[in-house]
């Protein structure tokens, strides 16, 4: 067994703890020395273990990212992540660059996985986070997979110490909805809406009903007639898909209601800056109920 | 006179059902309170801002699809001219996505129409040009073949090139159309466009009766072809542009209302001007409820019902013009 893997806490770190062996046990019979060493050439292809990786690995660990990491839209450590190679998720682009680990998304193209590891490069993937308790497990994953598990712990620790300051007694929870581009809401059991609990506020598509990536119909959003609503931020380039952002409906909720908060890079991905996300959701739903009375 | 009344009494019947039916769930006693009263509440924000702007488009889009689609058959004399089979609705689809990802449609509204305006009336010109005036259906299905599958290809081209990641994902609103979500102001931005397009496709009635005798005999009986010609390219492009910048590409309509109306009316073009509109507009209107009660979650889009719908028919089409050969 790796040295580096050493937690054994929860069942979603024995997954984690399956796969690095797998890509440890892929590692060891086509590179005979990477798999008991710690990574020294590690390529990121995924925006969230982007961004995990960038805050935990050590001097000149990681060789790239995914470009996405560099776009202020989508991620929160733009600065970071232009000093790194960037990388757009190909298979020949990444084997050229002769990584000895590569952490993926679950979501990165299967293809793309396979033939890395067809052609002998070691393949960690990581599971998205759906709640602020996974985000804790993918630090300590993080961790083990670059041989930085001290400081994995301490941003753990950190982590910890400032949920529990955010944590309290909200007497009334306004009730919000979560908008994206055509219509998307989401539920429980995300983390955009584990965000929207722990600041405060009531989750009202999850109390029709909405599960993680359900489309909320504009009907229904308007009869649930929601505190407030909460969008996504506009790309650049108009589309149709956030039109329906500024229908007349949605327009005149948020008008009437008056906080129009905006979802951007710190909701996206299971990291740290999760707590800077709800530090300004609760700011929000302190104006709106400062507003009400 | 009676087929005038039944279909209109049809249309209204589909007009108020729409306003009824969605996702909502509110009483229909309730609905049309809300609708009528107007007390700006969640109900009547539902009423005012969602539905009805979306039964009036559809009317409006069925209306000007069957009519563009009966006079197009009647001026090349050719069961098979259809806006979206020939490619004008495609073409007007590749005016609106250059529009709005240029960014011209946020700098100035009318922008968006004008531009499907301009994508359509290049499409009619383009497929009449090359298919002729006496075009067989041959030539006809030819040139709409190549400027469908050039418009499509550009308008994915632009999709893909946009900066932003949802623009990709709406190559299939804009090749299969959809009412999901549309406003008061797309009703206004399409509808003086349309209202022109209906004047002029409406004139074309006698022309068409006369051409049913060919063309030297209209002529004879002092029809002037090439006005008619303006009209109908003018009309065409008016109402298909106007349709699509706000809808997407519905297809099949305007080739499936006149299709089935033209027996019920006796092959009279001018008569089955006005019964294809009305057609056009139950039509679509039929296949917008349908998209809301079959998979309302799924955001079904309408072309996938009419092409469903009217797929079929087109077979059914060329199956009796091979017995007429034969």
């Amino acid at each position: 067994m790796p040295p580096a893997i050493r937690h054994s806490t929860s069942a979603s770190m024995r997954t984690g703890k399956i796969l690095a062996i797998c890509a440890a046990a892929w590692g060891a019979m086509t590179h005979q020395a990477a798999a008991t060493e710690v990574p020294k050439r590690v390529v990121s292809m995924n925006l969230c273990t982007d961004q995990l990786a960038m805050m935990l690995a050590g001097q000149g660990q990681l060789h790239s990212v995914s470009y996405i990491a560099a776009d202020p839209r989508a991620s929160a450590m733009v600065e970071e992540a232009r000093a790194l190679r960037l990388n757009h998720g190909l298979a020949e682009e990444i084997y050229l660059m002769q990584p000895d680990l590569v952490i993926a998304g679950a979501f990165s193209t299967r293809a793309t996985v396979a033939m890395l590891r067809r052609l002998g490069i070691p393949v960690v993937v990581f599971e998205p986070a759906y709640s602020l308790a996974d985000v804790r497990d993918r630090i300590l994953h993080m961790g083990d997979v670059l041989g930085r598990s001290a400081e994995a712990e301490a941003m753990v620790a950190d982590f910890d110490l400032r949920l529990a300051a955010l944590q309290q007694d909200v007497q009334t929870r306004p009730r919000a909805v979560l908008y994206y581009a055509n219509g998307y809401t989401s539920g429980d059991q995300t983390l955009a809406g584990e965000i929207l609990t722990v600041a405060g506020f009531d989750n009202a598509a999850a109390d029709r009903g909405y599960g993680a990536g359900m489309k909320m119909p504009l009907e229904v959003l308007a009869v649930t007639n929601p505190d407030a609503v909460i969008t996504s931020q506009p790309y650049p380039g108009a589309s149709r898909s956030e039109e329906v952002l500024a229908h007349p409906v949605v327009r005149n909720l948020r008008a009437v209601k008056g906080a129009a908060s905006i979802t951007d890079h710190d909701w996206i991905c299971g990291t740290p800056f999760v707590l800077r996300a709800i530090e300004r959701l609760a700011q929000d739903r302190e104006t709106l109920s400062g507003g009400a009375e | 006179m009676r087929v005038f009344a039944g279909l209109s009494a049809l249309v209204a019947c589909l007009f108020v059902a729409s306003l009824l039916i969605g996702p909502a769930g509110i009483g229909p006693g309730e609905s049309l309170a809300a609708l009528v009263a107007g007390d700006r509440g969640p109900l009547t924000l539902v009423m005012r801002e969602i539905r009805l702007p979306r039964a009036i488009l559809a009317v409006m889009i069925g209306g000007s699809l069957g009519l563009a689609g009966a006079a197009m058959q009647g001026y090349l004399r050719n069961p098979l001219a259809e806006p979206g089979l020939i490619g004008v609705s495609g073409s007007a689809a590749l005016g609106a996505v250059l529009a709005i990802h240029t960014g011209a449609a946020v700098a100035f509204a009318l922008a968006l129409p004008m531009a499907a305006l301009v994508g359509a009336g290049l499409g009619v010109l383009i497929v009449m040009a090359l298919a002729g005036p006496r075009g067989t259906s041959l030539t006809l299905i030819l040139a709409g073949v190549a400027v469908s599958a050039l418009a499509a290809a550009l308008t994915s081209l632009v999709l893909n090139l946009s900066p932003n990641p949802f623009a990709a994902n709406e190559i299939i609103f804009w090749m299969m159309g959809s009412l999901a979500d549309r406003s008061m102001t797309h009703v206004w931005l399409a509808l003086p466009f349309m209202a022109v397009g209906w004047l002029l496709l409406s004139r074309l009635g006698r022309g068409l009766d006369a051409l049913t005798l060919g063309e030297d005999a209209a002529q004879a009986l002092g029809i002037r072809l090439t006005h008619l010609r303006l009209g109908l390219v003018g009309g065409v492009t008016c109402v298909v542009g106007a349709g699509t910048a706000v809808a997407g590409a519905i297809g099949f309509v305007g080739l499936v209302v006149p299709h089935i109306l033209r027996p019920v009316v006796g092959a009279h073009p001018s008569q089955l001007l006005w019964a294809s509109a009305l057609g056009g507009a139950a039509m679509v209107l039929t296949a917008d409820i349908a998209v809301r009660m079959i998979l309302p979650e799924r955001d079904l889009k309408l072309g996938v019902v009419t092409a469903i719908i009217g797929a079929p028919l087109f077979l059914h089409l060329i199956l009796k013009l091979r017995q007429e050969r034969i």
